[in-house]
């Protein structure tokens, strides 16, 4: 018998071996949580904005568009969307209309390299150009797919996606009636328009509607009184795209035929 | 005094409680839920990516007086990038100028070729038919046409 087996017994001992190691993990794992929530901590949105006090929105008036497709170009430059064709966060589709029948839709690259001259005048009833991008749905479909809250409406009324939460299950492209998203090959994640909001964070406009020559596109906001959307929803007959699917879409057409999809 | 029959099933679910909140904790993200189902960070996440147009405003600081020369008389409503693409460079760097200059037909014709689509209002012309020998610059941009009503 040696003095260390005086103090403590082989039981004894064991339990107190075994308290102090699960008190170790336990402080351990502590110390592990604050580590890993101290690296997710809050980065800041730009000074003075409040996410809560805005509810962007986009205004179309179909009848001033001239198809001129700067607003699909300006969109691939400031958002990085891959280049080769097909991939458009926004874009203009020319419609054809001849009485009753079918509309002719078209949509060459996105309308960036202009369009072709019809084939004749006579052709024709009617034929216009109508921008599309992302409704931005108060009620969204492609939000109540995503699996892991990658994409969202935020307060201030954007449909977006947490890039760094997609998983790529591409649930939300089915999803979306307005086939305003696809998959982006770069990032392997699902992509859309989300109104620039890196600018309109900071004041600016959307890079679509700061380059629309002809002032077809207005970006406004609803919860702001000196907003000009509050004047063109009064002056206008506005329309928006596929009503009857009561998704609420924040992009507001006027002009709009009932040829359009 | 509480028999073990009772207290050790309840140290195993407090045990279990306490492993499950650590685990939620370490899995869902510290934001999540602050303004809804999804991470609050990723808002300013995607604030901060760059900018690359500068704005209208921004080259008026400086170019105040562009509206008065030929030609920009006629497009003072378009946005400077429009045409001269994404600049946000050249407000940064004066000496770094915007990536365009275009002068060709081609450039032109993409807001101006006649088009039964587009609306009748809109200033458009058969580009093949108008001069075709001619660059539209030679006439356009001469204050004697620009005054002409």
């Amino acid at each position: 018998m040696n003095q260390f087996s005086n103090l403590f017994s082989r039981r004894q001992f064991m339990r107190l071996v075994m308290k102090s190691m699960a008190l170790l993990a336990f402080l351990q794992t502590g110390v592990l949580f604050w580590f890993v929530r101290k690296s997710r901590a809050a980065t800041s949105l730009p000074e003075g904005y409040n996410p809560k006090d805005h509810k962007w929105c986009m205004s179309i008036d179909v009848r001033k568009c001239i198809g001129c497709g700067r607003c699909a170009a300006a969109c691939k430059m400031e958002n990085h969307v891959p280049p080769e064709p097909y991939y458009f966060r926004t874009w203009v589709e020319r419609y054809e209309v001849h009485g009753t029948d079918e509309p002719i839709i078209t949509s060459p690259n996105g309308g960036i390299d202009g369009f072709p001259p019809q084939n004749s005048s006579e052709e024709f009833e009617k034929s216009f150009y109508v921008p599309k991008l992302c409704n931005h749905c108060e009620t969204s479909p492609c939000t109540q797919v995503c699996p892991t809250g990658a994409t969202f409406v935020s307060p201030d009324g954007v449909v977006m996606i947490d890039y760094d939460y997609c998983i790529g299950c591409r649930f939300c492209i089915q999803a979306c009636p307005f086939g305003c998203r696809f998959f982006n090959p770069e990032t392997q994640t699902a992509d859309k328009c989300n109104l620039c909001y890196h600018r309109i964070t900071q004041g600016l406009l959307p890079a679509c509607v700061e380059v629309c020559p002809v002032g077809a596109r207005q970006f406004g906001d609803l919860k702001d009184p000196e907003s000009k959307i509050h004047a063109f929803l009064a002056e206008n007959q506005v329309d928006v795209l596929k009503p009857q699917l009561r998704t609420h879409p924040k992009v507001y057409y006027a002009g709009l035929d009932k040829a359009v999809k | 005094m509480i028999p073990p029959q009772i207290w050790r099933p309840l140290g195993i679910l407090l045990a279990i409680l306490l492993i499950y909140l650590g685990v939620r904790s370490f899995f869902v993200p510290a934001t999540f839920y602050q303004y809804g189902h999804f991470r609050g960070n990723s808002l300013a996440t995607i604030a901060s990516r760059p900018v690359q147009y500068a704005g209208k405003k921004a080259c008026m600081d400086c170019h105040d007086t562009i509206g008065e020369k030929p030609y920009h008389s006629k497009h003072k409503t378009v946005s400077c990038e429009t045409c001269h693409g994404p600049s946000l460079g050249h407000v940064e760097d004066p000496s770094q100028l915007p990536s365009l200059k275009p002068t060709n037909k081609e450039w032109c014709a993409r807001c101006h070729e006649a088009n039964n689509a587009r609306p009748k209002t809109f200033p458009q012309v058969v580009i093949a038919r108008h001069y075709p020998d001619k660059d539209c610059m030679i006439c356009h941009n001469s204050k004697k046409l620009e005054k002409k009503p």
